[in-house]
């Protein structure tokens, strides 16, 4: 076994060598500029690119021409709800979302709202869910759009996304779909699922960084967005700009192979996943499970260690790649907004850790890393006043606390 | 991020974990901090005729919060209450090369120094 390990698949994923190697040729031999008509080399990038969109349609059933292409998934989220905005300004301004979207929905949101639009942010369960008696609520005449998430990136929470897409027909709304953290992982079928617009990426699924896609449904209804940026009018005018030839290939391929070994994959993530929880949660007291227990990505576990707080934790892990919901791990002081969503307590979300399986994941892995969890909250609780606390009997609820 | 040297041996080697029996009048003991912050500290002093003559520490927070309270542990140990009550957030900072984001570990390990002697104080004026 080799240190050290990457559990961290839902930030950023290695490249699959069978999509590196499908790559390398358009760098240097086939580099043409897909949109060169007049010459072998545009041909040849231009038909890598045709390729690209049939790996991917097939993986999402869509047409192929229903592909555009981008630089990754927060292009997508911003190209969707952005182009959704200005194209059908005419027939409202009303955009509904929810709280545990990704920033690059939220944020984007939050941009629109400042030029006129009202954002309708849905609240989500303890198990991290969207009400869907909710959703139908929120809708009015000026609703144009509803942006909601696949699966989410911290909690690996799936929303129902073939009822919202039924509810979002019914009243005649676009509806939008970050899926991320879905394409690739979980089965997608954007006519049964009734979704209009998806944003997905190539590097959360073994494919290159900064490459990603939107697929905009061109039939019943035809979807039309407006470009964020001006140009050659390439991707059916929604999205100017060279195409990245060789990262749309690696995406393409990407797409192929997660279609092929999805199933097998899934179900290999999943089993080693509990077995990671299993062992954590028998070795380790107070170990909470964020996010719904079924309802989540094969590849991803959420736990909180009370009393022990996860940076110091990530610190004592430190050849095993991981990230945690502490507000200490980013610039911001406050802990992960997602798991305050889901209405775990502050003290929780600071002791939450994120383990995000892969496709290179071994069980040797999976072993090594339980114990060295367990070894290492149990070395920070010897040294928690928290813990101390608490085995003395102590509700820490009831201690007036010197906040600061 | 990355973590200073003297963070890292800190974290991997704390100094002086464990607790005295709060009881005692001999041992002054500042909890500070709160666990929805984040990090929460606890300082205790055993102190004889105005020295510190042992420190210990428990800390729930980030690394640069108890190599912050570790180090206070070390810098408090035979100086008198006056001199510990002098100890500065920014000396901390400074040795352990702490980034601005980690400051308020600092602020909050000299915190729980001044806590640990109030506390003391406070339990010695009612005898």
């Amino acid at each position: 076994m080799k240190l050290p390990i990457f559990l961290d698949n839902h930030s950023t994923t290695p490249v699959d060598p069978r999509v590196m190697e499908v790559m390398l040729p358009y760098f240097t031999e086939t580099f043409g500029n897909a949109a060169s008509r007049n010459h072998s080399f545009g041909w040849e990038g231009e038909k890598g690119v045709a390729t690209s969109r049939e790996q991917i349609a097939q993986l999402i059933h869509c047409h192929p021409k229903e592909i555009i292409f981008t630089s990754g998934a927060t292009e997508s989220n911003n190209l969707a709800l952005k182009g959704a905005a200005e194209m059908y300004r005419e027939k409202g301004n009303h955009i509904i979302t929810a709280v545990t979207e990704h920033k690059a929905i939220l944020d984007t949101a939050k941009h629109l709202e400042k030029e006129g639009a009202v954002v309708t942010y849905l609240t989500v369960d303890r198990d991290g869910l969207i009400d869907l008696e909710a959703l139908k609520a929120a809708i009015t005449d000026k609703t144009i759009l509803i942006s909601i998430m696949h699966a989410n990136n911290e909690v690996g929470v799936i929303q129902p996304i073939a009822e919202i897409g039924r509810i979002a027909k019914e009243n005649g709304i676009l509806f939008h779909c970050d899926a991320t953290q879905g394409v690739g992982k979980l089965p997608v079928d954007v006519d049964a699922m009734g979704i209009d617009i998806m944003s997905f990426s190539a590097h959360k699924i073994y494919g290159p960084k900064g490459v990603g896609g939107l697929y905009v449904r061109k039939k019943n209804p035809r979807v039309r967005l407006a470009p964020i940026f001006d140009g050659g009018g390439h991707e059916r005018g929604m999205r100017s700009g060279t195409l990245n030839v060789p990262g749309i290939v690696g995406l393409g391929m990407a797409c192929e192979i997660a279609g092929k070994e999805m199933l097998e994959e899934a179900a290999r993530m999943k089993r080693m996943r509990l077995k990671l929880q299993d062992h954590l949660m028998k070795e380790l007291d107070e170990v909470y499970l964020n996010g719904h227990p079924e309802k989540r990505l094969p590849q991803n576990l959420n736990l909180s260690f009370a009393y022990v707080e996860g940076e110091s934790l990530l610190m004592g892990l430190k050849e095993i790649a991981l990230s945690s919901g502490s507000a200490c791990t980013t610039a911001s002081l406050e802990p992960s907004y997602v798991l305050r969503a889901l209405g775990v307590g502050d003290d929780l979300a600071h002791s939450s850790i994120r383990f995000g399986l892969g496709r290179f994941t071994t069980d040797e892995e999976i072993d090594y890393v339980g114990e060295r969890v367990v070894e290492t909250v149990n070395r920070l609780r010897e040294m928690s006043p928290l813990y101390e606390m608490a085995k003395e009997g102590i509700d820490l609820n009831t201690v007036k606390w010197t906040a600061h | 991020m990355s973590y200073s040297d003297k963070v890292i041996d800190h974290y991997s080697n704390p100094r002086n974990v464990g607790s005295f029996d709060k009881k005692d009048n001999e041992v002054g003991t500042g909890i500070v901090g709160a666990p929805e912050c984040g990090d929460v500290m606890k300082l205790q002093l055993k102190i004889s005729s105005g020295v510190i003559e042992d420190a210990k520490f428990k800390t729930f927070g980030c690394g640069s919060a108890i190599a912050s309270s570790s180090l206070a542990t070390e810098w408090v140990k035979g100086k008198t209450i006056d001199e510990a009550f002098k100890i500065k957030n920014t000396e901390i900072v400074s040795e352990l090369n702490l980034p601005p984001v980690k400051i308020h570990c600092s602020v909050l390990a000299e915190d729980a120094i001044k806590a640990a002697i109030s506390d003391y104080k406070k339990k010695n004026e009612k005898e």
